[in-house]
């Protein structure tokens, strides 16, 4: 073990990875400050780049982007009031309330070092937990793995999402995408009208450049909001008070970063919505919840936490089985395929080095993540001033080329413009894209393993619940197929939980 | 736009019965169970099912919900321009990228989009054409993307592995992707 330590160590530390890391965390930083920017966007124009990489500088690149892009979404949500990514959504309001009581320092250090120590903590439960579960999934046979992912997909649709029939309308959408091709148990070529380059199926990477990039681009130009107006001039330091903070709201930290972790765990749910969810627990559990919304730093604090740590939670999944945990690791189970890195149990037996190299990796990027973000926040002003309206075409002219990349081909151009119109319009109509995604990634593997399980069974369906494990995915499953009801019996009143 | 749940399920409707359609002339395999069509036809009744749900619900609502709803930048005619600038950039790029070649592609995007978004003339060309420059660097040079020169096909100052010359070098090949 020691040897791949080791051998992960130096594959991390070399000058090219770090320069490669450094990069990546300035892009990040500077995306997720602008508003309209995701993280998920992000990591989606990244992958072009990290085609031509070896596999650690790529992980590097997006790990370190992602990292960073999550915790800079809070720097225009604390001086403009607009939220730079959706994970810093949930206390925007409260961030924005303690600039214009002059405590911007204060709020904009709370998200820095808290952000930096719920990711901390992510990637510790990331590190002993990921193992674990690739010892029990290396026993898994086809009908385990039909269970989880059929589980994996239930989650996305029914836990993470306030319109259960709408998610479920995406996901079968995203399923029905998976089908196109040739890559079916049969191989028979399936909706591909006689086109060849639709034999191979519909690649993954246009499509998520489409999703996540064009259609925000598309979104700014529909968008007829005036722009917001800068409050602070400048920001005094960050660090002062956070010592406090620490001590006083430790507690809340802890259950920020845990609760995150285990949100971004479940696939389908990210960073934004365990920044909403957790919110709402420091709010119900706090001793003074009459200060929320008035400008209190506890929410941000444990909210903060909790969206960093989502972050390294999301990897669990998508490395250990290959089920995303959310929509970035959504991308990077992609890349990871592309790298030859393949996602699943037999990644941590027979290449370890590779998966301490990540370990080490998420390390890395949440402690640089502090002396970045200070310099992030001194530069705040000048990022927030590059106007968007010169931003977006270049990103635009990046998308075409990037994806153009991919397979040097412009068939893969349209797939982007279908994809980025067709998200548009789904969100526009309330529908949430996160279960798409997690459709046209799993949609093979859900159909590969219910054919081999179908056929193993040799048609008998209660081999499916025969084995002990698969009979408990089975259980969960169903179980969680009734959770919509059963929370519309708990909380008649529904809050809209996501508000875009 | 918005459209009201019974266009939306309307159109699910189709879609799935679409679906179905197309995968009952698959093949069954022989001493077999599950086909090609087996799962495609699953999704499709799904969204068969859900489509009706949402033609229930609309309908329901229809006094309250009009059939197609319009957001207020559909009646700002520079807002307009704005959206239907960004797809019809994507597809003047696949119609045009071949023979126009890259550069006069980019340029005549990002001058037209940034236009558009109301930057001003001189100040588009310019920052278009350093852009222009820069991202061909970053990508034809340094990761050897085969870009198109289209009409400059006579003056390219580096002919890389190209899509022109359809002679690949071992390295573009193993870039092509699998999945």
């Amino acid at each position: 073990m020691w040897e791949h330590f080791a051998q992960a160590f130096s594959m991390v530390f070399e000058p090219y990875t770090i320069l490669v890391m450094v990069l990546a965390a300035l892009y990040g930083l500077f995306v997720g400050a602008v508003p309209g920017l995701t993280a998920t966007m992000a990591t989606a124009l990244l992958v072009p780049v990290t085609f031509f990489m070896a596999p650690i500088p790529a992980i590097a690149a997006i790990v370190t982007a992602t990292a960073m892009a999550i915790f800079s979404g809070d720097v225009p949500g604390c001086l403009l009031r607009i939220p730079g990514t959706p994970a810093s959504a949930a206390y925007t309001d409260e961030a924005f309330a303690m600039t214009k009581k002059g405590q911007a320092e204060l709020a904009l250090g709370a998200g820095l070092v808290f952000s930096a120590i719920g990711g901390l903590f992510g990637t510790v439960v990331l590190i002993l937990a990921a193992p674990a579960l690739a010892d029990i999934a290396l026993r898994f046979s086809s009908f385990e793995y039909f269970w989880l992912v059929l589980l994996g997909l239930t989650c996305a649709v029914f836990i993470t999402s306030d319109r259960p029939l709408k998610g479920l309308i995406t996901l079968l959408l995203g399923l029905l995408v998976a089908c196109v091709g040739l890559g079916n148990p049969a191989g028979h070529p399936r909706f591909t009208l006689g086109n060849s380059e639709l034999m191979g199926g519909i690649g993954l990477i246009p499509m998520m450049i489409g999703m996540f990039a064009v259609s925000e681009i598309l979104r700014f130009a529909a968008d007829t909001r005036p722009p917001a107006q800068l409050v602070v001039e400048k920001v005094g330091n960050v660090f002062s008070g956070q010592w406090a903070l620490a001590k006083k709201y430790w507690r809340q930290v802890l259950r920020g970063s845990s609760l995150g972790t285990l949100v971004g765990a479940l696939p389908g749910a990210g960073a934004d919505i365990a920044a909403w969810m957790s919110y709402a627990v420091s709010k119900k559990f706090s001793k003074e919840p009459q200060k929320f919304g008035t400008g209190h730093v506890e929410g941000i604090v444990e909210s903060g936490s909790a969206n960093n740590s989502a972050l390294a939670g999301s990897w669990i999944p998508a490395l250990v089985f290959g089920i995303p945990g959310d929509s970035i690791t959504a991308i990077v189970i992609g890349v990871l395929y592309m790298k030859n890195m393949n996602p699943g149990p037999t990644l941590f037996t027979t290449n370890p080095q590779n998966i301490y190299a990540v370990f080490i990796l998420f390390i890395v990027a949440n402690i640089i993540m502090v002396p970045l973000g200070i310099l992030c926040i001194k530069a705040a002003k000048q990022i927030l001033k590059v106007p968007r309206r010169v931003l977006m075409p270049l990103i635009l002219v990046f998308c075409i080329v990037g994806t153009f990349a991919i397979n040097n081909s412009v068939f893969g151009v349209g797939v982007m413009l279908a994809a980025g119109v067709i998200a548009w319009l789904l969100e526009e109509n309330g529908f949430p894209i996160a279960p798409a995604i997690l459709g046209v990634v799993l949609g093979g593997m859900l159909e590969e393993n219910f054919v081999t399980s179908m056929i193993k069974a040799e048609g008998n369906l209660l081999e499916f619940v025969a084995r002990p494990i698969a009979a408990t995915l089975a259980a969960v499953t169903v179980l969680v197929w009734f959770t919509p009801i059963v929370m519309r019996r708990l909380r008649a009143p529904r809050s809209d939980f996501r508000s875009r | 736009m918005k459209l009201s749940d019974a266009v939306l399920g309307l159109l699910l409707l189709a879609l799935g019965a679409v679906v179905i359609a197309v995968v009952s002339s698959y093949p069954t395999i022989a001493a077999q169970r599950v086909g090609p069509s087996l799962f495609p036809g699953l999704i499709a009744l799904g969204l068969v099912i859900g489509g009706l749900i949402l033609i229930v619900r609309g309908w329901r609502d229809r006094a309250l919900v009009p059939w197609v709803r319009f957001e207020p930048w559909v009646h700002s005619p520079r807002h307009v321009a704005g959206v239907l600038g960004v797809i019809g950039s994507i597809v003047f790029y696949i119609a045009a990228a071949d023979w126009l070649g890259f550069f006069l592609t980019s340029l005549i995007i990002l001058t037209t989009s940034f236009r558009l978004f109301g930057v001003a003339l001189g100040r588009s060309i310019v920052i278009a054409a350093i852009a222009t420059v820069v991202i061909h660097f970053a990508f034809y040079k340094l990761l050897r993307v085969p870009l198109p020169w289209g009409v400059f096909t006579n003056f390219a100052w580096e002919r890389a592995c190209g899509s022109t010359s359809r002679r690949r070098s071992r390295w573009c090949s193993s870039r092509t992707r699998s999945w």
